[in-house]
């Protein structure tokens, strides 16, 4: 997470990645996901100098940007909150987990808390079946989760007491 | 010493000394153990163990013990993660745990004996059972897909080549021409894994006589159907098999470029993939002059956004080549005018993994398993109220009721099973009634579901079929991509009805509403995203239309699954009088003495649950 004070320059940034794949438009998804991992986000800026570079219309990048749920145009917060909601996990109880999620961090899915620590994204299938429900933060799993046990997990990256 | 840039392998009899050589150096000499990272061991903790075991390999070497620790692919049994396998005798240790490490050490490798407290019981003898062979899981499965799943290090090429693998590329190069692998394809009856199991032979034959010299071999790794995780397994346990199934294709369709389309919720397969493709590479297995026969072929890899409808044909194409992932009319078929306008064949993950087994073991042996229509086996994710969740791979034909109960163990709790659903989003649900039923392509689609990727969920008697629907007609608006307006408008539409059905609102003539709306979805819809999206409405009210009855009429759910639309009732003998509801009830509606049994009052009751939550001794019950 950038905590500088000063602006990162988003359009180096996009440079160095249409550098890295050539200016071939075929490989815009991959730019964007780049610029994604590496900015946590995918910057408005980044977005107009891709459309220069690349010279396609700045309307078709921002499509593809908005058509893919993995880009968001605003940055995530330090921690992300993947929750399975596939069949499996449906079927054993994820609704609960959401709730109890979206209650104590008081977000709604794919919102990031005020104070930016925590992004909230449900997704549709983990493939980790066997562990239903499952929940990751960041890179890592918590299998069988009930939504009792949510406000200790959260609190291990940090989230504050009951606000 | 090899300069990276030479390549390793110019002939196929370079790639068998090579397996010779493999072969021998992977022999064992000295204890085995052999620790399961696939993704389910992963999700419980075998990393963790993997270093514990690293370290306690490393003691044993430093005083002499001649003790190797590898790590292997999915064994398929993910509800016993993490599995450890110790050679010698084979033996399988389950849900083993770091703490578990010095026992293993002074009594199995040590000491020769087993740890009978880590070896996995029949559950119905409650006999300790020592390797995989006697596991009933395993016991009834046939595999070809996941030959080497379990035996093999996904990262290791050589462990692959010494197993036999690229045996096929070589015998497809050097012994066949395309026509004979095409008619060889065509004559083993492999139908498309990927769910819509349209004939493999046939789509490479259309491809190969396509108009034009530029054609494109994909594979689809974009595995989106909830519950499903096969392709994930292959494309990161044995990626290999992929990529040789990928090059005997591109060589008998006369493609130079492939494409591997990986799902972005599956990071780890993309890394696995991306290093087979390197070391593909780099032993001469892929690249110009595939081992010295004059046939060059490539493949890229691109990462999925998230789209589920980038399982679609057309749309994935779209995503390709950098734009959303809309589909198309595909009046004009992709094997004709595909990626970039070009001849493009795209086949899934499985589908690719099955092409070597045929080439090696010839159309006849493959045809020889399997049903009429349908040859072969199939992958399939065993997950939802099931005992043993797992991937399991078994013969076209074998009955449902053998995979879910036999191998699968049945539902536990002693719940009774209601339906099984396969085929995703795009499938439907059979009821228990009906599981005699074999798999095959054609008898799935006939039941009104479909074979899907391979997803295979089982529901027990606490499922809402109508919240089943729902949960699926959720999934799908938000899926929908809106390009045509049938299934932008429709969906959401029959989301609408299904929603309201939910929450006691239904309406009499809901039911045929949504059978209106399924058969305006069936025939206007774009793309398969929308055409299916009936399946789980007609199939559930088909067989379930009880329940969307006593939804609608008496406002009633009898799996007691849809809030509201059942009450909680203490049950007097249960009752211990401990007073926690009675504490908990946001509405303070509940009474009792201390001791003595709880009542709730009904007529006030929100039916929020919180009573059915906090009873230590299941007292509430929902009626």
């Amino acid at each position: 997470m950038p905590t500088k004070t000063a602006k990162p320059d988003y359009r180096a940034a996009a440079d160095a990645v249409v550098a890295r794949y050539g200016r071939d438009p075929d490989f815009l998804i991959s730019m964007l996901q780049d610029l994604q991992s590496e900015q946590e986000h995918v910057p408005p800026e980044a977005m107009k100098r891709l459309a220069e570079v690349l010279d396609v219309p700045l309307s078709r990048i921002y499509s593809v940007a908005t058509f893919y749920t993995t880009f968001s145009l605003t940055p995530r917060g330090k921690h992300l909150i993947t929750l399975c909601v596939g069949t499996v996990c449906y079927l054993k109880g994820a609704k609960a987990v959401a709730e109890a999620i979206q209650g104590r961090l008081k977000i709604e899915p794919g919102g990031t808390t005020e104070d930016r620590l925590f992004t909230f994204q449900p997704v549709n299938c983990l493939g980790a079946c066997a562990l239903a429900p499952v929940l990751m933060i960041d890179e890592k799993y918590y299998g069988k989760v009930t939504p009792a046990q949510v406000p200790e997990i959260l609190a291990e990256y940090g989230a504050k007491e009951k606000p | 010493m090899i300069v990276a840039t030479e390549r390793l392998l110019n002939s196929p009899a370079d790639l068998a000394r090579l397996r010779e050589e493999a072969a021998a150096r992977g022999k064992p000499t000295g204890t085995v153990m052999s620790l399961c990272r696939g993704g389910g061991c992963e999700v419980k903790g075998s990393g963790r163990l993997f270093a514990a075991l690293q370290g306690a390999a490393e003691e044993l070497r430093a005083g002499g013990k001649d003790v190797q620790l590898k790590r292997i692919g999915c064994h398929g049994f993910c509800e016993i993660g993490p599995i450890l396998v110790i050679h010698p005798g084979n033996i399988l240790y389950r849900n083993v745990q770091e703490a578990d490490v010095p026992e293993i050490v002074r009594e199995t490798i040590l000491g020769g004996r087993a740890v009978a407290r880590l070896l996995y019981a029949d559950p119905d003898t409650g006999k300790s059972l020592a390797t995989s062979q006697e596991i009933p899981f395993y016991r009834r499965q046939m595999r070809f897909v996941l030959r080497y799943n379990g035996f093999i290090d996904p990262t290791s090429i050589e462990d692959y080549i010494a197993m036999g693998g690229y045996a096929a590329l070589a015998k497809a190069l050097t012994e066949m021409t395309p026509e004979q692998i095409i008619r060889e394809v065509e004559l083993s009856g492999l139908r498309g894994r990927g769910g819509g199991g349209f004939p493999t032979g046939r789509k490479w034959r259309t491809c190969r006589e396509a108009h034009g010299d530029v054609r494109y071999v994909i594979c689809n790794g974009d595995e989106g159907d909830p519950g499903a995780f096969m392709d994930r397994s292959v494309m990161e346990d044995v990626p290999h098999s992929v990529i040789e199934g990928m090059i005997i294709g591109a060589f008998a369709i006369g493609s130079r470029q492939g494409f591997i389309y990986v799902r972005n919720e599956y990071p780890l397969a993309v890394v696995r993939l991306r290093q087979a493709i390197e070391d593909a590479r780099r032993y001469g297995l892929l690249g110009e002059d595939i081992l010295g026969s004059g046939f060059s072929f490539d493949i890229r890899i691109n990462r999925g956004g998230g789209a589920f409808v980038c399982g679609e044909s057309t749309a994935l194409m779209a995503s390709l080549e950098g734009k959303p992932g809309e589909p198309r009319a595909k009046y004009i078929h992709t094997v004709e005018v595909g990626l970039h306008g070009k001849p493009t064949t795209l086949n899934n993950v499985e589908t690719w993994a099955n092409v070597p087994y045929i080439i090696t073991n010839g159309a006849k042996a493959f045809a020889s398993v399997g049903t009429e229509g349908s040859k072969g086996t199939k992958v399939f994710s065993l997950v939802g109220k099931i005992a043993n969740t797992g991937l399991v791979e078994v013969p076209m034909g074998m009955s449902l009721r053998e995979i879910v109960c036999d191998i699968g163990g049945g539902v536990p709790g002693g719940r009774k099973l209601k339906a099984v659903q396969t085929g995703g989003p795009s499938g439907g649900c059979i009821p228990e009634s009906l599981l005699d039923t074999p798999v095959d392509f054609d008898a799935l689609t006939k039941l009104g579901s479909m074979m899907g990727s391979g997803g295979l969920i089982v529901m027990d008697e606490d499922t809402c079929m109508v919240g089943v629907a729902r949960y699926f007609l959720d999934f799908l608006v938000k899926e929908s991509c809106g390009k045509c307006t049938a299934c932008r408008e429709g969906v959401a539409q029959a989301l609408h009805v299904l929603t309201r059905i939910c929450a006691g609102k239904g309406q009499p003539g809901d039911v045929e509403l949504l059978l209106e709306l399924c058969d305006l979805l069936e025939v206007a819809a774009l793309c398969g995203l929308g055409n299916t999206a009936c399946n789980p409405i007609r199939s559930t009210i088909h067989y379930f239309r009880n329940e969307y009855d006593e939804h609608i009429l008496e406002r009633h759910c009898p799996a007691h699954e849809c809030r509201g639309l059942f009450k909680f009732q203490i049950i007097a003998e249960k009752c211990k009088g401990c007073g926690l509801c009675r504490k908990e009830c946001p509405e303070k509606i509940i009474t009792g003495e201390r001791k003595q049994a709880h009542v709730i009052e009904a007529v006030k009751c929100t039916r929020c649950g919180k009573c059915y939550e906090v009873c230590p001794f299941s007292a509430v019950a929902k009626v």
